[in-house]
């Protein structure tokens, strides 16, 4: 099949704009990002800069291919991540836009790759817990109850790649944050530092000039692991009620 | 940096303040909506002033509608305020397209639904509550006080037989209609008060709300326009 690519270029001779590609031959069994292998490969050949791009697994459990496909992040399908977007979803002779994540705290790297270190940031600032060191806990020693634990395990499902930001119109990373503080809030291992590590992270959070959240839903709808919005309200109760209830004056 | 204004200042807490200040007017919507149904009393506006009279001069209630006027202030002021943020956030680097859901409409518009109701509000209150405050409106007697009372249904009576007026008022309802749509959930949301069991309740109480009370102010002034 044949496609018209529309890239955002950044970096280098490019100032920031989009400049079209054709390609003449794409097998409707490539994966995107294997397609956009094929496109850099014919750009090296002729011996042009190729497309900067962030892909690891290829498998749509790591996170890193962050691109706006048409407008959303990781493509038209839902609950996937670009890397499990396949061509046989397009149409032979589509126009495709692809755009790097939008946001003041994502700033682009080059073409298509973008800085989420913001993320680590906040990561850093409180979402882990402290455990001893020494032999393996035995599994069964501290019991979870069952809701609790997929609760828990659906917020754990988020892979920081930043989709939610890039899709929310304030650029808030809310879902993120949300779904770290709720993974570790509802597990009795994150007890300790639960109101340090709201507290913590939410200030980190607002330092690195994410948007605040308005209650879009936009986030949720774009989320390759599905993230719900639920977890926007749990993060809100954590907040509140850690602000109220602090240990410290 | 003391643990109150740390928090009033944090993305949540500036939140919380919408949510909080929303939830109240919310509530005076409710309250005023009913005053104003006496409107539809065919009494010559009998009601209406006895219950203006009232409203602006019992010592609680006049206690409750300066903190009205507070918090609507508050509102406004924190909406444009997170609305400035929320753009800078994003940056100036738009996306070349935009999938946006319709879903998300009344969501994506807050601020510029915001930014017409104040300006519905102010001529609003410089239509009916100024002049009730200056006492230039003529005084009216009425059932149940030994004075005149000022006459505020003559101003109402004359504003809504102006078609211009009465289209504005319910072209500012439908846009109230659209902020509460969004708002009255949005509030909830913002406090955590968000649980399957209760979830559905909550959504359609909010619908109905967010259609119900725009409505129910509405059918004043075309009821006044085609009847009187």
């Amino acid at each position: 099949m044949k496609l018209t690519l529309k890239i955002w270029r950044q970096g280098g001779k490019y100032k920031g704009e989009f400049v079209n590609y054709e390609l003449p031959d794409v097998n409707p069994d490539m994966s995107f990002l294997e397609m956009l292998d094929v496109l850099n490969e014919q750009l090296i050949s002729r011996r042009e800069d190729p497309v900067s791009f962030e892909h690891d697994c290829r498998e749509g459990i790591c996170g890193t291919c962050s691109m706006v496909i048409d407008g959303r992040p990781h493509g038209p399908m839902k609950g996937t991540t670009t890397c499990q977007v396949h061509m046989r979803h397009y149409n032979d002779g589509e126009t495709i836009v692809i755009e790097p994540f939008r946001a003041m705290a994502f700033p682009v790297v080059k073409d298509l790759v973008v800085d989420r270190s913001a993320f680590d940031r906040i990561i850093q600032s409180g979402g882990y817990v402290s455990v001893n060191t020494g032999q393996a806990q035995d599994a069964n020693a501290i019991p979870i109850e069952k809701t609790i634990a997929s609760e828990a395990f659906d917020a754990a499902t988020c892979i920081g790649c930043g989709a939610c930001v890039a899709a929310c119109p304030n650029a808030s990373a809310m879902l993120f944050t949300s779904a770290k503080v709720s993974h570790l809030a509802l597990l009795p291992q994150g007890q300790v530092e639960r109101k340090r590590r709201v507290l913590n992270m939410i200030a980190q959070m607002d330092k690195e000039g994410f948007g605040q959240c308005s209650n879009v839903k936009a986030c949720e709808a774009e989320c390759p692991k599905e993230i719900s919005v639920s977890n926007i309200a749990r993060l809100n109760r954590e907040y509140i009620s850690a602000s109220l209830t602090a240990d410290v004056k | 940096m003391s643990w109150v204004s740390k928090f009033l200042g944090s993305s949540i807490g500036q939140k919380v303040i919408m949510s909080l200040t929303g939830l109240f007017l919310m509530l005076f919507l409710v309250v005023h909506l009913l005053g104003n149904l006496q409107l539809l009393k065919d009494d010559n506006g009998e009601a209406f002033n006895a219950y203006a009279f009232l409203m602006t001069h019992n010592p609680l209630i006049k206690t409750v509608s300066y903190s009205l006027y507070a918090f609507i202030l508050w509102h406004a002021f924190q909406g444009l305020r997170l609305w400035r943020n929320n753009k800078a956030a994003r940056g100036s680097n738009r996306y070349g397209v935009q999938h946006t859901r319709s879903t998300e409409t009344a969501a994506r518009n807050m601020a510029w639904f915001g930014i017409v109701i104040l300006v519905f509000i102010i001529l609003h209150m410089y239509q009916f509550w100024w002049k009730m405050k200056m006492g230039v409106l003529p005084p009216v007697e009425v059932a149940g006080y030994d004075h005149p009372v000022q006459n505020l249904y003559l101003p109402v009576k004359e504003a809504f037989s102006n078609l211009l007026y009465v289209l504005f008022y319910v072209i500012s309802m439908v846009v109230i209609g659209f902020h509460l749509w969004h708002g009255f959930w949005s509030s909830l949301q913002t406090l955590g008060a968000n649980h399957p069991r209760y979830n559905g309740l909550l959504k359609t109480v909010g619908y109905l709300y967010a259609v119900g009370i725009p409505a129910g102010f509405a059918i004043i002034p075309l009821w006044m326009f085609f009847t009187k």
